[in-house]
């Protein structure tokens, strides 16, 4: 008996339900762009190591190069086109608009996705590669330059856009750790 | 890509039984390597298990004060979890040092130990010389482009190394792989849990034919609170190692009570340095032991003509960590 190698999947992406019928070899990335027209998340490598297939899945940051179609069935997904709140662009998008993040702009969804877990990730405590001390009494690593670029390392730009990518990230998390702005969300 | 069918388990026995109804089926996790080899047609499974959303996703103390690691926990979250950072600080160091935040993310527990060789003919099916792959069809490597490759425990018929940090740690701290298959339940520890190369470099593990990893359990180990991995890669973040280190160090009175080492990227598995620990325990806690115990440990190094320099540089990392391990311990 054969087993079917299509079958359907409903993904959740920036809050709306899509219900697709999908070869099983379609990946999330190439449904997202080629079957819903959301073409903000970009194909690079195809092959996880370029980052510009990053949003993020259930809140964490994710490729949707590598992510089957089929197994994202029911996980929330959001992509840059979710990011904004309607006209008024997330503070990360700000920053790397106010701070030339980017210079060809191919890599810069994927870039502002991973950004968004970073900040998220620092601030739930979890310390990177080049954190000193990882042990908890340590207490939290600031996030330097250093731990962004750590941080942000699975993020490639080709156009070399690095310098100004860190600033933005940079601003972007410390204006989510003022009180009066709360519209890091990830 | 080979066209295939998917089903999603619910439960453990349910995952290891749908496995059996098809020959060429694997077991899916975060997909990070799997998804990858498929596309390159490496791998061309004809049915994927789902296992990720199975009840596999915990960390808990065991009663002896050890842990247990659910095998869909995702490195992201061992990485971040206060009891590893606490007990065994090396392991989520090792974590964070492979990948990226996005892999690290999908990527499981489980998956990470059977991740395949990064070795550039393995993982290229136009290359036509891979035992591992094709079992009998040579090694390009051999002669080829090996300056990653294997100095310890390799063979004439494989040179590949295992590309994983995590395991690098695993192996320094005893860790014991609980698995389930048709049979029902096992354990095997992390030391016999890699097969030797010899001449079947394609049998990479003693797991049972369709057997599911469960768990991987660390037992208690005071030592690893003191310990660290470092590791030493062609650029600064996001690559591979071409050499690293586990290491823990426990000195006193100036003499090693307890020492864990571990090398990764030098060999088809996880390197226990046991000759290393054998040589160091017991004595004194000194730059000249350590070289000693470094160099008793990569005497037993067979390097390619482009990998040589893997010898002193796993024998720097040897006496550096552990010189850094040793002075912050007298303070």
């Amino acid at each position: 008996m054969a087993l079917p190698t299509t079958g359907s999947t409903t993904l959740i992406i920036n809050g709306e339900k899509y219900p697709l019928s999908v070869d099983h070899r379609t990946t999330l990335l190439d449904a997202l762009r080629e079957r819903l027209d959301l073409t903000g998340t970009k194909k690079g490598c195809d092959q996880g190591q370029c980052g510009a297939c990053t949003v993020l899945i259930d809140g964490r940051r994710s490729l949707s190069c590598l992510q089957l179609a089929v197994a994202a069935d029911g996980r929330e997904i959001t992509t840059i086109e979710g990011v904004a709140d309607g006209d008024q662009l997330h503070p990360v998008q700000q920053a790397f608009l106010d701070l030339d993040g980017y210079q060809c702009g191919y890599c810069t969804p994927g870039q502002i996705c991973s950004a968004l877990g970073v900040i998220e990730e620092h601030a739930a405590g979890w310390p990177s590669a080049v954190t000193a001390d990882v042990r908890p009494e340590a207490g939290p690593s600031a996030l330097t330059d250093e731990e962004i670029r750590e941080r942000m390392s699975g993020n490639l730009c080709r156009c070399g856009a690095y310098v100004s990518i860190v600033r933005a990230v940079a601003r972007a998390a410390a204006s989510a750790r003022t009180p009066e702005s709360t519209e890091v969300q990830a | 890509m080979r066209e295939f069918a998917y089903q999603r388990a619910h439960d453990v026995p349910g995952a290891v039984a749908l496995l059996g109804t098809v020959p060429d089926a694997r077991f899916l996790g975060g997909g990070t390597n799997l998804v990858d080899l498929m596309k390159t047609g490496v791998e061309r499974p004809a049915l994927l298990v789902d296992v990720r959303q199975l009840p596999l996703g915990e960390i808990e103390l065991t009663e002896d004060g050890g842990l247990r690691i659910g095998a869909t926990v995702t490195n992201s979250d061992v990485a971040a979890h206060p009891e590893v950072r606490r007990r065994y600080p090396a392991l989520a160091q090792a974590v964070l040092a492979g990948a990226s935040g996005q892999l690290r993310n999908m990527a499981t527990v489980g998956g990470n130990l059977l991740q395949r060789t990064r070795c550039g003919y393995f993982a290229d099916p136009t290359h036509t010389s891979c035992n591992k792959r094709v079992p009998g069809s040579g090694c390009a490597a051999v002669r080829g482009e090996h300056h990653n490759h294997a100095i310890l425990g390799a063979s004439a018929h494989c040179v590949a190394t295992h590309p994983s940090d995590m395991g690098v740690a695993l192996a320094a701290f005893d860790a014991v792989v609980s698995f389930e298959s048709a049979d029902g339940q096992g354990e095997l520890a992390l030391s016999d849990f890699y097969l030797p190369v010899g001449e079947t470099p394609h049998l990479e593990t003693a797991l049972p034919p369709g057997a599911l990893i469960t768990a991987v359990t660390l037992p208690p180990a005071p030592v690893a609170a003191a310990s660290r991995y470092r590791k030493v890669r062609e650029r600064a973040s996001y690559a591979f190692a071409i050499g690293s280190l586990a290491a823990a160090l426990d000195v006193r009175d100036g003499v090693v009570h307890e020492v864990r080492l571990a090398f990764g990227a030098v060999a088809s598995r996880p390197w226990r340095a046991r000759e290393a620990e054998r040589v160091l325990t017991g004595g004194p806690a000194t730059a000249e032991a350590f070289a000693a115990a470094a160099d008793a440990e990569l005497a037993a190094a067979e390097p390619l003509p482009d990998n040589g320099y893997k010898v002193p540089l796993l024998h720097n990392l040897v006496v550096t960590v552990l010189t850094e391990l040793a002075e912050e311990a007298a303070r």
